[in-house]
């Protein structure tokens, strides 16, 4: 039941995403607030699972995008398994681990849409795209990251109260 | 009896003598050295009295002046609100103005107006969504233009929204023709949002500046409508082609209200085209 909470944050996150988010451009590349806060959710000691998070995810933002569904089912799928390790691994020091996540999830979505792109024909030059895209969007993830995982870390707390986390 | 006469006598003299010499001016330095110490004093007393009195009432005042504060910040806000409000009825009803202006000079076409209310959540692609759907027949391959030129076609449609593939998506082309060189082109996007002009024959005298319009070759959009200027031109001998960079008509990062044409339909000229053989 805890779980419903993913559909309203994650829907309202698609909008702002697509009415406000993609208004905020750094050269041509902006932020991607699902994947921020489903990477911050993820991080959250308090949080068990995260893996039906990224399929909602999915299903709202392919909802509003013309890339296809699987991109974003991996994508998704694939930053909650970075947020898993890194969680594992750095968990004394939880906003290295956010950069960590933002950085690797930037990174594999973009690979992902690259990859897409290819194979549907569209020529494009990577260093150029990585430069207008890939880059202010990385800067952007980062700098949005730290209020979304300060967010999340407040709604963790209220999905899993202290008593229900023991 | 007569001592009294004497006194009173006297003491007119004295104080007809002190009016005299006060009168005549004599008295002239001591009076001022009189009235500025009266001044001073009358001064120090007043300053204390107002010091007190503000003292002693200013507890009440600043209660009183911080409501009214409140109250008129609260006026301030609201008036604030109904100016943006008021800038932004301005802005689209110059914006509307425009459109309707565009709609009557080219009557030959029909159109539905629309909002952009969104973006593809990905950088990668340039689709917008407009708040019109199926509901108010609008269907897909209809092409959507800004009093400014064309902004794209319809890619997708649901009851109350559509996506809206831009001219500068990767995935668009648009048959064009310069308007001064009277030459076929095609006009293609970019991930980036930067269009290009592509296919331009080696032949052709293409200078910067020069218009471009939409041919209506293919059947996926109506003919003549502007897509926007050549800024650059790129010729090298061993290639078939000439390209050239385009600065668009239209400015997408600022699409509010488009219109759709609605009374055109795109002709699917797939089953046209010769099959390759295997």
């Amino acid at each position: 039941m805890r779980n419903i909470v993913a559909f309203p944050i994650l829907g309202l996150a698609a909008l702002l995403q697509s009415a406000v988010i993609g208004q905020i451009q750094l050269l041509s590349g902006y932020a991607d607030l699902p994947m921020l806060l489903l990477a911050a959710w993820a991080l959250q000691d308090r949080v068990k699972s995260a893996w039906h998070w990224a399929a909602a995810a999915c299903l709202m933002v392919s909802f509003l995008s013309r890339l296809p569904w699987p991109i974003y089912l991996f994508g998704y799928l694939g930053i909650v398994f970075i947020a898993q390790i890194m969680q594992k691994r750095v968990w004394q020091a939880p906003m290295l681990a956010l950069f960590g996540v933002t950085f690797a999830g930037t990174i594999f979505m973009h690979l992902l849409s690259f990859a897409i792109l290819r194979l549907s024909g569209t020529p494009f030059a990577i260093m150029e795209v990585l430069g207008l895209i890939t880059l202010p969007s990385l800067l952007l993830n980062m700098l949005f990251s730290i209020p979304v995982y300060v967010m999340m870390r407040d709604l963790s707390r209220w999905v899993y109260p202290i008593e229900a986390f023991e | 009896m007569n001592s009294r006469v004497l006194q009173t006598t006297i003491t007119f003299l004295v104080v007809g003598g002190i009016l005299l010499l006060a009168l005549s001016g004599f008295f002239g330095s001591a009076s001022r050295q009189f009235s500025s110490t009266m001044v001073n004093l009358q001064t120090w007393l007043a300053t204390r009295f107002l010091g007190l009195q503000d003292f002693i009432t200013a507890p009440r005042d600043i209660v009183t002046l911080r409501a009214r504060n409140a109250e008129l910040e609260s006026q301030v806000s609201q008036l604030q609100a109904q100016v943006i409000e008021l800038q932004q009825r301005v802005n689209e009803t110059e914006i509307l103005a425009a459109l309707v202006d565009f709609s009557r000079a080219n009557p030959e076409s029909t159109y539905k107006a629309a909002a952009v209310i969104g973006r593809d959540p990905s950088p990668f692609l340039h689709y917008v969504i407009i708040n019109r759907g199926s509901n108010d027949d609008i269907r897909r391959g209809m092409p959507v233009v800004t009093n400014q030129g064309l902004v794209g076609r319809i890619d997708a449609v649901i009851a109350d929204a559509a996506r809206v593939q831009l001219i500068t998506d990767p995935a668009s082309a648009v048959n064009v023709y310069l308007q001064n060189a009277v030459t076929d082109a095609v006009l293609e996007g970019s991930i980036t949002g930067d269009v290009s002009l592509d296919m331009i024959s080696q032949d052709s005298v293409v200078e910067p500046g020069d218009l471009i319009l939409t041919s209506g070759l293919g059947g996926g959009y109506p003919p003549d409508l502007i897509l926007g200027q050549v800024v650059t031109l790129r010729t090298l001998e061993f290639e078939l082609f000439q390209q050239a960079t385009v600065q668009p008509a239209v400015d997408f990062s600022r699409l509010e209200i488009v219109l759709v044409i609605t009374n055109f339909r795109p002709v699917d000229i797939a089953p046209l085209q010769p099959q390759s053989s295997p």
